[in-house]
This record gives structure tokens, sequence and C-alpha cells, in this order.
């Protein structure tokens, strides 16, 4: 994921208070972004699923598709529902190539009929932009926001420390949104995330953002978070990396993130199809025994991690699959890990052996997310 | 008998050349952070001088141990593998890894005395 060597690493806007908080820097989509802070990823990881973190996510990538026809557009490139989606209310949605691979996974909000607010990867973002321009860009405006930053205050507490700042935002529910003056900075706000937990995220003009962040981390809730602890907080919660998890090359099905395809678009539905990649797409959802490999969660028995290209076999010595992405869990107290297997392997309960360093370390098929959610559906 | 550094970023105390002991320094505890589990070798085991007889991994990466000279596995700590969190508390001392019996003492000689290790990982 690092830049090449020769390029020089962009900053975020919060580049300044990183270095102040003493956060060690690491390159991560072409960005200088903070893995952790002095307080260490355990520690980070347990304060946001206790009380509230705050994340500096501004290398994601932000845009607007707007035009009467933007949802319809959109929707074009998506195996989800985007016409349906009412105002006010954002949904996790993939952008798929023509054999159904994954481009890159994202999130959209219905600003309006005629708008939409998107978030995509950061490392992915050029791309995305491209093909979304390349796609539809004579149906819509597609109008990238690089002078937007990106804040995300996640846990249990986010919103005791955002409403005191924004009183009246606790009313907003999971994956919904709007616009909001915090710490006099002009914010638009949805309440959701990528860790498992209630909270927030936090697009801002990149001016303001430093003076967000500060009047967050004077909350007495709030501690900053580094991206390791971003990366266990979502893996316990089951959530896919772009790039490890989910990729071109995988299929929403295999991936089994199927329950982010609404009925509509699937066969027998109103708008069933007319999205790249459909007729491989709907026939594994049709036909689940074409599938070839599924993505599991699995849990380690014993305390080994397992961590991402670990390869996995079968009870009698067969390779079955690999691990995309693998740690020990801080909440759960577990080695967690997800990864595909073939579909023979992927009933909840097998037991298959992870190969570490040459010794199986017995492996469980197990639901995800590992650890319970905690958003809030009002 | 002085303490002795690798450029792997390993301790070794030969005080006792039959039972030498071997840890990670305080700048790889801390540039791994908190370390949740340790691969230890088997007492009995042989390595050569370079070799990995051991894992060390934080939440987010794992790192091997190297062995700073040949030698035999004499001894494994295990409380380091019931509470891998020593070797970020007291990595010098409770956090030790393992003891070896040396197989050839003046291999000591190449490696780092402290102020040179401390050169060493203060750019590394």
């Amino acid at each position: 994921m690092s830049a090449p060597a020769a390029v020089p690493l962009l900053t975020t806007p919060l580049n300044a208070l990183h270095t102040e908080l003493g956060a060690r820097m690491v390159p991560f989509a072409g960005y200088s972004m903070p893995v952790q802070y002095p307080s260490g990823l355990m520690a980070e990881h347990q304060h946001t699923r206790q009380a509230a973190g705050l994340f500096d996510v501004s290398h994601m990538g932000q845009l607007k598709l707007v035009g009467p026809d933007a949802a319809a557009a959109f929707e074009s490139l998506m195996p989800v529902d985007v016409i349906d989606l009412p105002v006010g209310k954002q949904r996790y949605g993939l952008l798929l190539n023509d054999a159904g691979g994954i481009i890159d996974d994202l999130m959209f909000f219905r600003v309006a009929q005629s708008e939409i607010f998107v978030i995509v990867n950061g490392a992915c973002k050029v791309g995305d932009i491209a093909h979304i321009q390349a796609r539809i860009g004579q149906r819509c405006e597609v109008i990238p926001m690089p002078d937007q930053a990106l804040l995300a205050l996640q846990g249990p507490q986010a919103v005791t420390a955002l409403s005191r700042l924004a009183p009246g935002i606790e009313k907003l529910v999971f994956m919904t949104g709007g616009n909001y003056t915090i710490a006099g900075c002009d914010c638009f706000v949805t309440r959701s995330g990528y860790t498992g937990e209630d909270g927030f995220e936090i697009s801002v003009p990149a001016a303001q953002a430093d003076t967000l962040a500060r009047a967050l981390l004077a909350q007495p809730e709030v501690k900053p978070i580094g991206l390791g602890a971003r990366n266990s907080l979502r893996l316990e919660a089951g959530l896919c990396l772009y790039g490890n998890d989910i990729d071109t090359t995988t299929t929403p099905v295999e991936a089994a993130i199927g329950w982010a395809l609404q009925k509509v678009r699937r066969t027998g539905g109103a708008r069933a199809g007319g999205f790249p990649g459909a007729d491989t797409v709907l026939a594994q959802l049709d036909n689940p025994a074409s599938l070839t490999r599924k993505r599991v969660g699995l849990i380690a028995l014993e305390r080994v991690p397992v961590r991402e290209h670990t390869e996995l076999h079968s009870l009698d010595g067969q390779k079955i699959g690999e691990v995309t992405s693998g740690l020990l869990g801080p909440t759960i107290d577990k080695p967690v890990a997800m990864g595909y297997v073939l579909p023979a392997h992927a009933a909840l309960g097998t037991r298959v052996n992870a190969i570490v360093r040459g010794k199986a370390v017995p492996m469980e098929v197990s639901a995800m997310p590992f650890v319970p959610t905690n958003y809030f559906r009002g | 008998m002085t303490i002795k550094f690798s450029k792997d970023h390993e301790w070794i105390n030969a005080a006792d050349a039959n039972a030498a002991v071997v840890g990670i320094t305080v700048h790889a505890q801390d540039a791994l952070g908190d370390v949740v589990f340790v691969d230890l070798p088997e007492v009995g085991a042989l390595f050569a001088q370079g070799e990995v007889a051991g894992v060390v991994e934080s939440v987010k990466a794992a790192a091997d141990v190297y062995m700073p000279v040949a030698g035999e596995i004499v001894e494994v700590n295990e409380a380091l593998r019931a509470d891998p969190s020593l070797a970020n508390s007291d990595p010098l001392n409770t956090g030790w890894f393992f003891k070896v019996k040396l197989s050839d003492a003046s291999q000591l000689d190449a490696l780092l005395d402290e102020a040179t290790y401390a050169d060493f990982a203060k750019n590394a």
C-alpha cells in the first residue's frame, strides 16, 4: 500500500497536529498517516471500544455526483439500490468491474434528490473518480472534493462528546446525517463509521480541520487513534479492508457481502441487473453451488496470531484457502482472521488448520462480527 | 561481563557462557508496539548464529528473533510465553526470551557494546 519511494508522501490537514501529539507516521495510500500515538495500539483500541476515539481519515476520497440523473447513473455502476435511497440516508456500495470484481467499496449519502455524496478508499480514489467520470460523466456532474478533510469520531461516548459541541446531533440514527456547525466549523456529519461502534464521520473543509480536531480532542472522552487500531477495530467488526479482503479479483458473492445487494437489483427484482458484471454476480447469487471460494471469519483455537497470506488447510492436509486479514483481536482477546476457503469448508463451526511457520494452528470458521456491533438505530 | 547487542535488536548477557540470556532491546519492543505473542524455540535445539530462533508479534506486526550467537537452547522463558507484555514492560530483565549454551564465545566480540548499539538504533 505504500507509495513508491520516488513519490513524496502527501500529508493531511492534521499533519502538524499528529506530530504535536507524538504520532508514529507511516506511508499509507500515498499519505503520511498516524499508525499510532504514544499510548499505543492496544490502549487506543480499548479506548475506542470504551469511550471515544478520533481518527484522521482525510486520505479517503470525497466526491459529489450532481444532476437529475445522478442516482440512476450511479446505480448503473453498482449492484445496490441507489434510486430508492431516501434523502438524508446513507448506504454501503460497491463499484464493480465488468467481471463482477470489486473496484472499491464505498459509502454514499443522498444529500438531495439530485445530489449524492460519496466517500471512497484513499488508495483507490484516483482510479474510482476516473472510472466514475468515464462511465457516467455524461449523465451527471462528477465533482471531486479534495479540499475536504474527513474525521471519524467512534465509540460509545462519541455521541456524548459530539452533542456537547453540537446539541441535537444525538438525534441522528445509524446511516443518517446532515449539516452541523461544530466549534465554528462547517461540518457534514453522518452517524456511521468503520469500527463496529456507534460514532460519526465528519467531512469538514481542510482549512477548518485542525480547529475541529482540537475541539474534539478537548472533550474528556476523546483520544486520538491511529490506523493500527482502526485496522484491529474493523477486523473485530468483521468489516473488509479493501486490498486485503476484497479486490478486483473477488466478487461480492465470494466476499459474502451479498447483504449489500438489495432485492430490487437481484434476479426477479424490479431493476434486476444492469450493473457491471451482473451476469457473473447474479449467476453466483442464484446458484451458490457454482462458487469456488467464500470469505469466512476464523477464530484460532490456540493463542497464535494468524496473519494475511497464511495458508489454510483442511484437517486432512489439503490446501483449501488463504487468510486475507488476521491479528490478535484486542477486545475478543483471541486471534481472529478472515480469509477465503473452498465452499465445502465455509460452514460455521468447520475446523481448519492455518499453517503458521510450518506448524498447524487449529481454527474454527466463525460468525462475524467477532465483537458485537454497537450501532445506534434509535 | 557486560551486555552485548546485535544489529537485529537483540541483547545477550553471557555472564554464564553455559546459559547466556537473550532478549529483545528497548528499541525493538518500542518499534513493534504492544507484544501479544512470542514463539520460543525448543529446549535442546541447536542454532547457527543469525538463524531464526523465535518470533515476537504485536497486534500490527510479526518479527523474527535471531540467534545473536551460535549455540544450544538450554531454557526458555515460560513467564514470557504466558505474558508476552513482559517484552514491553521489562525487556531487559523479566522479559528475556531464552538462554543459550554458547558454541563459540568469540562470536560475542563482534557484537555491539551498549554505546555503539545506542548509536545504531538511533539511526535504525
